[in-house]
């Protein structure tokens, strides 16, 4: 039973990822990332991984899929079409990585691999979430701290792009209020714009 | 006996979305002193049999542009995480909980994020403009409520320590959360209207300005799909909000009456959203994404500093 279940998200998680870069529309692409997405979780739940694989439907086919999706429908992209100096380069460089990739594939394919009991499964009558919250917070607190601050850095930068900077405004966002061009007597100097809106 | 357990939900389940919108009309007419269906069998009650015999024998209809596998793929996405959120919660005591996995509460908040895919496929492949305002009004409204309900809910499971939802029912055995937890049941009960789509923030489908939103070009069964996922969603997240902060099975007398305290509660918080769509008006969309991000994202955080702490001090005190 377990070994069917697995087959059949495994062939799933294969044939939705292919599909997503051969697939010609956008829209379908992204539909069939989401499909990977929830075949990976169904993995994720077949090695007794619930709170990753929750996760993962949660984050990725949840969150990051649906901003996706929606900058996809509301640039409205069509088919993509080819062509072009770039394409070419691009093409190039995948056949590189391709190749790369299949090398690495042969070279481990090469080696000895046996389905053995999930290693480091701390069955300490702890709940998978919690035993993942007990080494998250302990073994590896200083690279979970670092990915906050990461993240955070990336929040940060997100805003400011947004915003835009100096006096030109944002897309979509109201102009900004007209200066006085010249400041009174004894007023300290205007903040720059970008910091003040 | 899995077959069994899902026919055991899925039977009930329609026949309480069939007698929800039933009850909805009821009580409409009741606060606009109108007597609400009344026609159909004995004060009405035959009526949602024949709505749905109707929406069955209407006529499909399938706008030319549209994307036709994604246009039927859709209605199908808007009932089924709906429905597999129901195979987690706790009804009651012993079998009637249909399955206790260690994540119930993380199954719900997946469910619940993958609805938001029906609404914005709808409104793309519709090839409408009405409908694909409405689902992209709907998936920027989703996604920004759904960090604040998830915020809300951590509040209890710092306190229940578990994401299994029997274990939080079984927490909640003298005193349920709400005591506890009054800004998180706040901020879950209105993130919970807006999931759901519901007045008023049922911008989405605003039929002022947007026709009907996202189901403008859907017709027949497919539209009461759509009918049917929506009212479903509005159940489940009523049983999980029963669940999480009023003790859900949990009340005076045997275990056995645990059924009948859950329905109590559930039918007082389908109440309660009834009340609330015929009571306010809809709000704006710059006035919706500011309650979301700026007043209800950081109650929710500061719910749950304030809990953390309390239970810290309470540890180590």
């Amino acid at each position: 039973m377990i070994e069917a279940l697995f087959v059949g998200f495994g062939a799933a998680a294969l044939v939705s990822a292919l599909l997503v870069i051969l697939h010609r529309n956008p829209v379908t692409s992204a539909l069939f990332l989401v499909v990977a997405f929830c075949s990976l979780a169904g993995i994720y739940l077949l090695l007794h991984a619930e709170f990753v694989g929750m996760v993962q439907v949660i984050v990725y086919a949840g969150a990051i899929m649906v901003l996706f999706l929606f900058v996809i429908m509301y640039l409205n992209l069509g088919q993509d079409r080819e062509g072009g100096a770039a394409t070419v380069l691009r093409r190039m460089i995948g056949w590189l990585v391709g190749a790369l990739v299949a090398v690495q594939a042969a070279l481990l394919f090469a080696g000895h691999w046996a389905m053995g009991p999930v290693s480091g499964a701390p069955e300490t009558g702890l709940g998978n979430t919690q035993a993942l919250g007990q080494t998250l917070y302990t073994r590896y607190l200083f690279p979970f701290e670092i990915t906050s601050l990461v993240l955070l850095v990336a929040m940060v930068g997100a805003i400011v792009i947004s915003k835009g900077r100096g006096s030109r405004p944002a897309p979509g966002a109201s102009a900004p209020a007209e200066r006085p061009p010249r400041l009174e007597p004894g007023d300290r100097a205007a903040p720059p714009d970008g910091a003040s809106s | 006996m899995i077959l069994l357990k899902i026919v055991a939900i899925v039977l009930p389940i329609l026949l309480m979305v069939a007698y929800l919108t039933y009850w909805e009309r009821k009580l409409i007419g009741w606060m606009h002193i109108r007597l609400g269906p009344n026609r159909v069998g004995p004060l009405g009650l035959l009526q949602p049999i024949a709505d749905v015999g109707k929406l069955f024998l209407k006529e499909e209809f399938m706008p030319a542009e549209a994307n036709v596998i994604i246009f039927q793929l859709a209605p199908m996405l808007a009932v089924v995480p709906a429905l597999v959120t129901f195979s987690v919660v706790p009804f009651g005591p012993g079998p009637a909980t249909i399955t206790d996995i260690n994540v119930g509460l993380l199954l719900f908040l997946a469910m619940s994020s993958l609805g938001v895919y029906a609404i914005t496929l709808a409104g793309w492949s519709s090839n409408n403009k009405y409908a694909l305002l409405g689902g992209l009004r709907s998936s920027a409204q989703m996604v920004s409520y759904e960090l604040a309900m998830g915020l809300s809910t951590i509040g209890v499971l710092i306190m229940a320590g578990s994401l299994s939802l029997t274990d939080i029912v079984h927490a909640q055995r003298a005193v349920p959360f709400v005591v506890y937890q009054p800004v998180a049941f706040i901020v879950f009960v209105i993130t919970a209207l807006a999931e759901t789509n519901r007045a008023p923030f049922d911008l989405p489908e605003a039929e002022a300005e947007l026709v009907a939103g996202f189901h403008t070009e859907y017709s027949s069964m497919k539209f009461g799909l759509f009918f049917l996922g929506e009212f479903m969603n509005v159940i489940s997240i009523s049983c999980v909000a029963v669940t999480l902060f009023l003790g859900g099975w949990s009340g005076p007398g045997p275990a056995t009456l645990g059924i009948l305290w859950f329905m109590l509660k559930l039918g007082a918080l389908l109440f309660f959203f009834i009340w609330v769509r015929w009571t306010y008006p809809r709000l704006r969309y710059d006035q919706l994404m500011n309650l979301g991000w700026k007043v209800l994202l950081p109650l929710a955080l500061a719910n749950i500093v304030v809990t953390a702490l309390v239970i810290y001090w309470r540890i180590h005190a």
